[in-house]
């Protein structure tokens, strides 16, 4: 709107002639530049990585080394089996196979609701359409704890609490962020090429089959990456409904660690890197999808 | 043909709108269940004493009034504050730094973008389970450290204040997430701007505070609203690294929302807790928003 009054002052500033050499920048100085923002990056990513790495450290750890005080840096006992142990302590392959389940089927929901969704809110004109997508943007600012009881009362009455349907059933109707992010994408097809199989005869849900999904794939693919994350880190959902031992997710099974009284937190650590490893071989097996999804926020 | 004049729309534009509302109608649903459904249930039962069992009990402004009179209330409010005060500025600050040096010439930039952003794939209950590990005063390497610089062994989650600051460090690893977001956002910028300004004599500062920060407003501002959202709701990690101890001092505000209405069965107290939430959360929102559109640029003017 006004950015070009945030500049004015510099074009209306008239500098003298001399300062306008600075332009060119000396080659020392970008090395120079980089070199701060490298040192920068190097320490801050070692600061964020260090968390992890104690993670591993202490996973391989025995209980004798963990009873070490200064602690070592480098685990020296390197016990693989604590991994074993650490699944079999706990249920966990159960635990493994209920998250799994659940998050496969909240992938399949986001998705194809969303995408239903989404080419209602762009790829048909109809009158009204633009107003009822602020409400959508809205929603997007509601903070969920307004929810958490209603829902729960909802879920309760219908007799879904102790089930899978409350963590799933809401993936089957849409989402403000996943609808957004499709529609965004959506948008950019070209209209001409919708009409001409219009023309041709074909309905809106034939379109959007045929045409608009296999276009949509890189899209979707990001949608389908974030729900599955999100699913498989969901703490809130299955802490409130599941009861039932059987069927705990991996993020609540965790918990299990600390009912015995001592907790032991190398086979803790071992099972927390068991729990993150999924999620880190989706991250670099689909970076550029992610970039996509992360960076929805600098649209305007 | 006479009344489709009258409405002023075709018969092909209503077609239209019945494909619309068809196709949106996944949505419509799940707003009226899970959005506009709660915030009427949440404000009838809000004034109501109920279990969830037996038959609610009209309290009126009851359960509001008790509000301002139950000291956890207020304790829960000032460690909210707390938090949200000191994490969201830090974690902006922290990621717009970030944002900047890998917006430099640097070859390997995007090494650091996926080792940065890394820690933000971690679910909140490992992190948390990761920092009782980290700060443990005996085999957490965090006392380790401060050791060199002579600080003694601490259990920095046995004291009230020093365990909100753990959990505000804790916040911070997910910073590579905004620093993503503000990149993207620099990306946008077009370098004839920069171009522009440096032949003008502009310092490198002087780009940044009237280029960069201006015409990264409204990123920005997202970024704000969603860390300000989120912190007001902080819960995982105080449920699982100290359960509200010690001595309340990680009871957030959440948190106790939660134990009233899952431990304690106090639906409608908690309901109205929720409420309060709720319009404390879009008060500060819409003031933010307002008060932004002095300061936000939505187009890259010419």
């Amino acid at each position: 709107m006004k950015s070009a009054l945030s500049m004015e002052p510099i074009e209306q500033q008239d500098l003298p002639p001399v300062k306008r050499e600075g332009y060119k920048v000396s080659i020392w100085q970008k090395i120079w530049d980089s070199i701060v923002a490298r040192i920068f990056l190097v320490v801050m990513s070692v600061l964020f990585l260090i968390p992890l790495y104690w993670m591993v450290a202490t996973a391989l750890k025995s209980n004798e080394e963990m009873s070490v005080t200064p602690p070592t840096f480098i685990p020296q006992s390197w016990l693989w089996e604590n991994f074993v142990k650490a699944v079999t302590i706990i249920p966990f392959g159960t635990f493994f196979l209920n998250s799994l389940l659940i998050t496969a089927l909240t992938v399949i929901g986001t998705v194809v609701s969303n995408l239903i969704v989404a080419y209602g809110f762009s790829c048909i004109q109809w009158k009204g359409r633009d107003q009822l997508f602020y409400l959508v943007l809205i929603t997007l600012f509601v903070p969920f704890p307004i929810a958490l009881i209603p829902q729960f009362d909802l879920f309760a009455w219908l007799g879904w609490v102790n089930t899978y349907l409350p963590l799933i059933v809401p993936h089957f109707l849409a989402s403000a962020f996943s609808t957004f992010l499709l529609r965004q994408f959506l948008l950019q097809i070209p209209q001409d090429m919708l009409d001409a199989a219009r023309v041709d005869g074909a309905s809106e849900w034939r379109i959007l089959w045929t045409i608009v999904a296999p276009t949509a794939r890189p899209a979707l693919a990001t949608v389908a990456i974030f729900a599955a994350i999100g699913a498989w880190n969901d703490f809130m959902g299955p802490l409130i409904y599941l009861q039932d031992e059987s069927l705990q997710t991996l993020s609540i099974g965790l918990q299990m660690f600390r009912s015995t009284h001592d907790i032991q937190f190398n086979l803790l650590m071992a099972a927390s890197v068991l729990i993150i490893l999924p999620i880190m071989v989706l991250f670099f097996a689909f970076q550029r999808f992610f970039i996509k999804g992360i960076t929805v926020g600098s649209f305007r | 043909m006479q009344a489709v004049k009258k409405a002023g729309l075709t018969r092909r534009e209503r077609m239209n709108i019945v494909k619309g509302l068809l196709f949106i109608s996944p949505w419509a649903i799940g707003f009226i269940a899970f959005v506009l459904f709660p915030l009427v249930y949440s404000l009838v039962i809000s004034l109501f004493r109920y279990s969830g069992m037996q038959a609610p009990v009209w309290l009126g402004l009851q359960n509001y009034q008790r509000m301002f009179t139950d000291p956890l209330v207020g304790t829960s409010t000032f460690n909210t504050f707390f938090y949200t005060i000191l994490a969201v500025p830090i974690g902006l600050v922290v990621a717009l730094l970030l944002a900047i040096a890998m917006n430099r010439p640097v070859r390997e930039a995007p090494l650091y973008r996926t080792l940065l952003y890394l820690p933000s794939l971690v679910p909140a209950f490992t992190i948390a389970f990761i920092f009782i590990v980290l700060v443990n005063p005996q085999f957490g390497i965090v006392s380790q450290f401060l050791g060199l610089f002579g600080v003694p062994a601490t259990n920095y989650l046995g004291d009230p204040t020093s365990a909100k600051w753990v959990i505000i460090m804790l916040a911070q690893l997910g910073a590579g997430n905004a620093a993503l977001i503000f990149l993207a956002g620099m990306n946008g910028i077009p370098t004839t701007l920069y171009d522009a300004a440096r032949i003008d004599g502009a310092s490198k500062l002087q780009c940044f505070f009237r280029i960069t920060l201006p015409l990264l407003s409204p990123t920005i501002l997202f970024n704000l609203i969603t860390a300000i959202s989120g912190g007001l709701q902080v819960f995982t990690p105080a449920y699982i690294m100290t359960n509200g101890g010690p001595n309340n001092g990680t009871l957030f505000y959440m948190f106790y929302l939660y134990r009233n209405a899952f431990s304690y069965a106090q639906l409608g107290y908690a309901s109205a807790l929720a409420v309060a939430l709720f319009l404390v959360g879009m008060v500060l929102s819409v003031v933010l928003y307002t008060v932004a559109q002095r300061f936000v640029n939505y187009e890259v003017g010419a």
